[in-house]
């Protein structure tokens, strides 16, 4: 590599970095904008146009904001414990594909899964075990909580790390079974073939419906988002693990948590909805090839594959404040009985069911919509089983309570 | 180049398991241990062994560890206890144990271990984790089950740990 | 190979620094007048009572065990996710065997409580 190569690389690192972030801090608004708008409020919308600049106005508060290290707390882990959260947030987009421009200029290497000629910038690198380092920094992202929680030394704090780790771990493995039926499905670990293998229309969805399910809710659990936010559920926790934390610490908690739920909805395109791919894509790379040169037509290719990537990934933000403002909050017994009694068994049947019938029926489109039935009818089925919770019966009844005479 | 990162990695590795076994408090113990699992992980990754680099951080860094943390913080038991050391045989034992592996490792390491050539067919095969499947589920196919089975008897014995004073 | 994992490390580097650096600002433009009051650690509004460090739920413990195995389980299937077309039937039943030591596992931990959070 010659140093502008590497030059352009570190550029690229930072410049993703630094988009990143920012998205978390317009996501921070967006989430508040939505939230009131569903609860018929207004919203912050006093600092800045339509309150654009409230994110830079909360950046400011939190820079000048006194910082507290309680006296009783393990200093060095306490210090340490923001950074160790927001880092593998970070990290995970390393093999995220956003889009596709080629610095080579040729708009046609996107579609070649064998990377010939292909010099993306817009994914910092691909590597042949993409999906498996993902799944490896998830699992690390466990420790910022946990240690938070116990540095603090407070009661609160403990619990809500506790309670965080035994949650994020369970819903770790059917994360990963999630994961692992669509890498059966593509044959592949590399995200930027996983996406060049969905071209034409038939999007991740339709074979792995259920993968998509599971995946949906394991990695709403993973990031600690409502319904299943017990981490730092205000009625019985106070703040959770983040309770004495505060100023630009506790910002990095936020980050961490902000980051890591646009991470999972990038990951959720790239595995279910086609990546970067929208339909006709094509046909405007070679329009404006024909039109105006292969430079052009690799830009042009790169901000619209970008683009649409965006569009969905703001889809799946939407829908996550969505649920947020709809539904309550679980109970954490029943938290992980949906996270080990639903979840991993179901998840392992898709394991059982992808191989089949990838294995009986090898044609492409067949098995994919063989899988969309078989997914449909088992959600069906598992939703039927689980309208009526069982009572618990070491709990009496209020009407069953015998006064005494 | 790679020399370089090795050595830098290997000094971190031995930091780490150093600072882990003085360190008094057991949480900074096993922070200590993470940092030398993730150093170990990066020398996976320096012997073109990318699968092992991702299993070392899932399975030690991101499993194992949180399991040792757990033990730790829900015991209660972070520091250190000055009671006398009930077991104190273990120490010189361990001492001896540790100078006879280093003996080994160096008379291996000296006295002709080949080492394979950087392009040799193991390592293409190991960097590869489509041939790594492949072959794990033929050629070694015996030890995959035998491990599976393995961690079925793991299964059973949390199972048993669960029953312990409790009515079966 | 080693490029990609060069390019992750340099990314690496960007992804430490950036916590660093607002926490770094943060400190030179932040007050500093801590209070014994200040520092002292929050429950209820009352003086904390009591260590932290007691012990927890032996549930928590057991679902980690539990984890470890899974997990360990659902990384080996990652490796015949990738190759299961190449290694055809024969892998197909090797797999299947191990996914029903799996089930088995989970099914005996169900049917025996550990599962339960009590």
């Amino acid at each position: 590599m010659d140093w502008l190569t590497i030059l352009i690389i570190v550029i690229q690192c930072f410049v993703i970095t630094l988009a990143v972030t920012t998205a978390f801090a317009y996501l921070t608004l967006f989430e508040r904008r939505i939230l009131a708008r569903l609860q018929n409020r207004v919203g912050p919308n006093r600092a800045g146009p339509a309150g654009l600049l409230q994110p830079a106005a909360d950046a400011v508060k939190l820079f000048f904001k006194e910082d507290i290290v309680p006296a009783m707390a393990d200093k060095p882990v306490y210090l340490l414990a923001p950074a160790v959260a927001v880092i593998p947030a970070l990290i995970i987009w390393a093999v995220i594909p956003f889009g596709c421009l080629n610095l080579n200029w040729d708009y046609q290497a996107c579609y070649d899964p064998a990377r010939t000629n292909l010099w993306n910038i817009l994914q910092i690198t691909d590597l042949n075990i993409g999906v498996l380092y993902v799944l490896a920094v998830t699992s690390i992202g466990v420790y910022g909580i946990t240690l938070a929680g116990w540095a603090s030394n407070n009661k609160y704090s403990m619990l809500g790390g506790i309670r965080s780790s035994a949650q994020l771990i369970s819903y770790e493995l059917a994360l990963g079974c999630a994961v692992l039926s669509v890498v059966m499905t593509y044959g592949t670990l590399s995200t930027h073939e996983i996406v060049t293998q969905q071209q034409g229309g038939l999007w991740g969805i339709i074979p792995q419906l259920l993968g998509f399910v599971l995946y949906m809710i394991a990695a709403t659990a993973e990031v600690v988002r409502a319904p299943f936010d017990l981490v730092e559920a205000e009625q019985e926790l106070t703040g959770g693990y983040n309770t004495e934390y505060g100023s630009m610490k506790f910002a990095l908690f936020f980050m961490a948590e902000y980051i890591k739920l646009i991470a999972v909805s990038a990951l959720a395109v790239t595995f279910f909805f086609g990546g970067w791919h929208f339909p006709g894509l094509d046909i405007l790379g070679r329009e404006v090839t024909a039109l105006a040169g292969p430079v052009a037509g690799s830009i042009v290719f790169g901000i619209v594959s970008l683009g649409a990537f965006l569009l969905k990934v703001v889809v799946f933000l939407f829908i996550s404040v969505w649920v947020r403002a709809s539904w309550p909050r679980l109970r954490y017994d029943r938290l992980m009985d949906l996270g080990w009694k639903w979840l991993l068994p179901v998840g392992l049947l898709n394991l059982v069911y992808t191989t089949v019938v990838i294995i009986l029926i090898p044609d492409r489109v067949v098995h994919s919509w063989v899988l969309f039935g078989l997914g449909a009818i088992t959600i069906a089925i598992a939703i039927g089983f689980n309208r009526t919770p069982k009572p618990i019966d070491n709990v009496t009844l209020v009407k069953d309570i015998q006064l005494p005479n | 180049m790679e020399l370089i990162l090795f050595l830098i990695t290997a000094l971190i590795a031995i930091v780490g398991a150093v600072a882990m076994l003085v360190s008094r408090n057991a949480v900074h113990s096993a922070l200590f241990l993470l940092l030398n699992f993730a150093a170990i992980a990066v020398l996976f990754l320096l012997l073109q062994a990318p699968f092992l680099f991702t299993i070392q951080l899932t399975v030690y860094a991101g499993a194992i560890m949180v399991l040792f943390l757990f033990v730790v913080m829900l015991l209660g038991a972070e520091k250190v206890e000055d009671t006398p050391d009930r077991i104190a045989w273990q120490q010189p034992l361990a001492l001896l144990l540790g100078l006879a592996l280093l003996v080994v490792s160096v008379v291996v390491g000296l006295g002709g271990a080949t080492n394979p050539p950087p392009e040799s067919e193991a390592l293409i095969q190991f960097s590869d984790p489509r041939t790594l499947g492949a072959l794990l589920f033929t050629d070694y196919l015996l030890p995959f089950e035998v491990t599976g089975f393995i961690l079925l008897i793991a299964v059973i014995g949390v199972v048993v740990l669960n029953q312990r004073g409790r009515k079966i | 190979m080693l490029a990609n994992y060069a390019i992750v490390g340099i990314f690496l580097v960007a992804a430490i620094s950036f916590p660093l650096i607002p926490l770094v600002l943060a400190f030179f433009l932040r007050p500093k007048r801590p209070t014994p009051l200040k520092t002292s650690t929050y429950e209820c509004g009352l003086e904390a009572i009591g260590d932290v460090h007691v012990q927890f739920k032996v549930q928590y413990y057991l679902y980690a065990l539990a984890f470890v195995i899974f997990d360990i389980e659902v990384i080996f299937l990652y490796p015949w996710a990738v190759a299961f077309q190449v290694v055809g039937l024969y892998g197909l039943i090797a797999a299947t065997i191990f996914l029903l030591m799996l089930f088995a596992g989970l099914l005996y931990e169900w049917r025996k409580g550990a599962l339960e959070w009590v």
